[in-house]
């Protein structure tokens, strides 16, 4: 029995994780949240290993050391551009993890003796561990293009994918009956099945909300493992990431318009497929530096909507330079921010704060969004589906129902483009094909240095 | 003084340790709760990193992994224990190590702020 200092060690931690939650809501204190978060977290495994009869004690330490170690390494080798992926991998190992524990403890049960409740509890951890393990590397996979960013349906999908379900639930009864290692491992692998078919269908731009709907099925198996292992610290920060991880999935899906429901299975009623493939030859205008450059260097009022492909060329501290000699010349410059903007809720602004672009140049989109109409240009910069009217006049798009920046009622709309492709989403946009819109094509870095120096050559 | 110390922990432990599925239960209903209410208010702003930060939270599985690794009592268990260990760990000091990346380029603006608000003041 765990002593009562130990226990309230414990519920000190809980408490830190419900304040780091708190914080990490706010942007005042959320990095100090985090850090609480974390003090709370070292404080529970010092607990574990004075209160527990720990065997393999230098092994475990090792153990301790490689992924520690392994999580530094990443943590601080990613790219800001790459954090949602890198965000999903590490969410993926701890499902992983949470289906690993079940499987020993179901091993550490006697035949017979084990109360219905755990072996149910032991059948969910293991099941929705793997299903958060396989979808985070699917999602990683596709985040990082290693595979298609478009919606994966094939016929019979329905069909296999209930069948996946009917053999889970199959899998999960015979292991409380008869609570034997062999339906722990067929349940685990189902489970991985079940979590890359779960995902397959899911477009690129929707991939986050995956993310965060897979956070919080860890949450729930790690709190299912807490009831397991009779230890309530995992029970409270697991049930406080799944409760609160499904409202922020909620809440990203209503940022983009969409339903969760929508976001899982849409695809599946043959919407996404409209109007992706055929890249389109009709004519386009398209200008060179130099005039665009003349173009924003005698504006008044300029408003740049900054998109994922401007952080992927790492142009982000040169479109800095650029709005700097911009306001130089009495230029009015904002930033729209669309809330999905990058790649998930509030990406794009972790990417421009690391280019050091003041806070207060950041207009949030239903601050700017009405202003568009004043602006004599919106300098559409590697983004695509946040500026794309198909949000609104083309039902059955995959993107029908974001709420999208006008940029399109702007007096002139240039779009910095690497080439005609379409966005993320997989589907044309009308905007480029406007008469007002003009496109400067090339590598979003390389333009905006050819840019600069003519803007510059006609300050002097 | 022993007495009340007895008291509380008897009190603590009756409340804590209590295996009776019904106060488990409880609990989970009541955590549902608090971790609805005190995300309730964010701003899209700041979704990226609470998810980071939610996600290294549940890294405190590693509290389970060593207990199963502990009192493994074969070599097979004791290696995929040791792989729960390693996994959970990635899980939760990476997740707090890259979440604190991403804030601190939160707080850097207002910094560049105060920056250029004291050049300003100096011309």
């Amino acid at each position: 029995m765990t002593p009562a200092w130990a226990q309230l060690g414990y519920l000190i931690a809980a408490v830190c994780f419900i304040v780091a939650l708190k914080g990490l809501s706010s942007p005042k204190h959320a990095r100090r949240g985090n850090l609480i978060g974390a003090a709370g977290a070292l404080l529970a495994c010092v607990i574990v290993f004075l209160v527990s009869d720990i065997q393999h004690l230098l092994p475990i330490l090792a153990a301790i050391a490689a992924g520690t170690a392994i999580g530094v390494v990443g943590a601080y080798r990613v790219h800001m551009t790459q954090m949602p992926q890198m965000v999903a991998l590490f969410n993926g190992v701890g499902g992983g993890a949470a289906a690993i524990v079940a499987i020993i403890e179901l091993t550490e049960m006697q035949r017979g003796t084990a109360p219905v409740f755990d072996l149910i509890a032991t059948a969910f951890t293991i099941l929705v561990g793997s299903v958060s393990f396989a979808g985070s590397i699917v999602t990683f996979l596709k985040l990082q293009e290693l595979m298609t960013t478009r919606p994966v349906v094939f016929a019979g999908y329905q069909i296999l994918y209930g069948f996946g379900l009917l053999t889970a639930l199959g899998f999960s009864v015979g292991l409380v009956l008869m609570p034997i290692l062999l339906f722990a491992v067929l349940l685990a692998v189902v489970g991985v099945a079940l979590g890359v078919l779960l995902v397959l269908p899911v477009g690129g731009a929707d991939v986050p909300i995956v993310i965060s709907l897979l956070n919080a099925f860890t949450g729930l198996t790690v709190a299912a493992s807490g009831y397991l292992l009779q230890n309530i610290l995992l029970l409270i920060a697991g049930t406080l990431v799944g409760s609160a991880g499904t409202l922020l999935t909620r809440l990203m899906a209503s940022a983009m318009g969409r339903s969760v429901i929508n976001i899982l299975f849409g695809a599946l009623k043959g919407g996404s497929t409209l109007g992706a493939t055929t890249v389109s030859d009709r004519p386009v205008k398209s200008a060179s530096p130099a005039d665009v450059a003349i173009l924003l260097g005698y504006a008044q009022r300029v408003i740049i909507v900054p998109g994922y492909g401007l952080a992927v060329a790492q142009a982000q501290h040169a479109l800095r330079q650029l709005v700097d000699l911009l306001e130089e010349r009495g230029v009015e410059v904002d930033y729209a921010i669309h809330p999905v903007a990058g790649r998930m809720p509030g990406h794009m602004n972790v990417l421009l704060a690391e280019a050091q672009v003041p806070y207060e140049q950041l207009k949030e989109m239903d601050e700017i969004d009405p202003e568009f109409k004043q602006a004599d240009v919106a300098l559409v910069v590697g983004a695509n589906d946040v500026v794309n009217p198909a949000a609104e006049t083309t039902p059955g798009a995959p993107i029908y129902g974001m709420p999208i920046l006008h940029a399109n009622q702007a007096r002139q709309v240039v779009f910095m483009k690497r080439s005609m492709r379409p966005g993320f989403a997989g589907i044309e946009n009308e905007l480029l094909y406007q008469p007002t819109t003009t496109l400067l094509f090339g590598d979003a870095k390389d333009t905006m240095s050819k840019l600069l120096a003519e803007l510059k050559a006609l300050t002097v | 003084m022993r007495s009340l110390r007895q008291c509380v922990s008897l009190m603590l432990e009756r409340f804590f340790v209590n295996t009776d599925p019904i106060i488990w239960l409880t609990i989970f209903v009541l955590a549902i709760f608090v971790g609805i209410e005190v995300i309730s208010k964010v701003s899209s702003t700041l979704h990226t990193p609470l998810m980071s930060g939610a996600n290294a939270i549940h890294g405190v599985i590693l509290v389970g992994a060593v207990l199963v690794a502990g009192s493994a009592k074969s070599t097979p268990i004791l290696v995929l224990g040791l792989v729960a260990v390693i996994l959970a760990s990635i899980n939760m000091v990476g997740g707090f190590v890259v979440t604190d990346r991403m804030l601190v380029m939160f707080s850097r603006p207002k910094r560049a702020l105060e920056k250029s608000g004291r050049r300003e003041l100096e011309q």
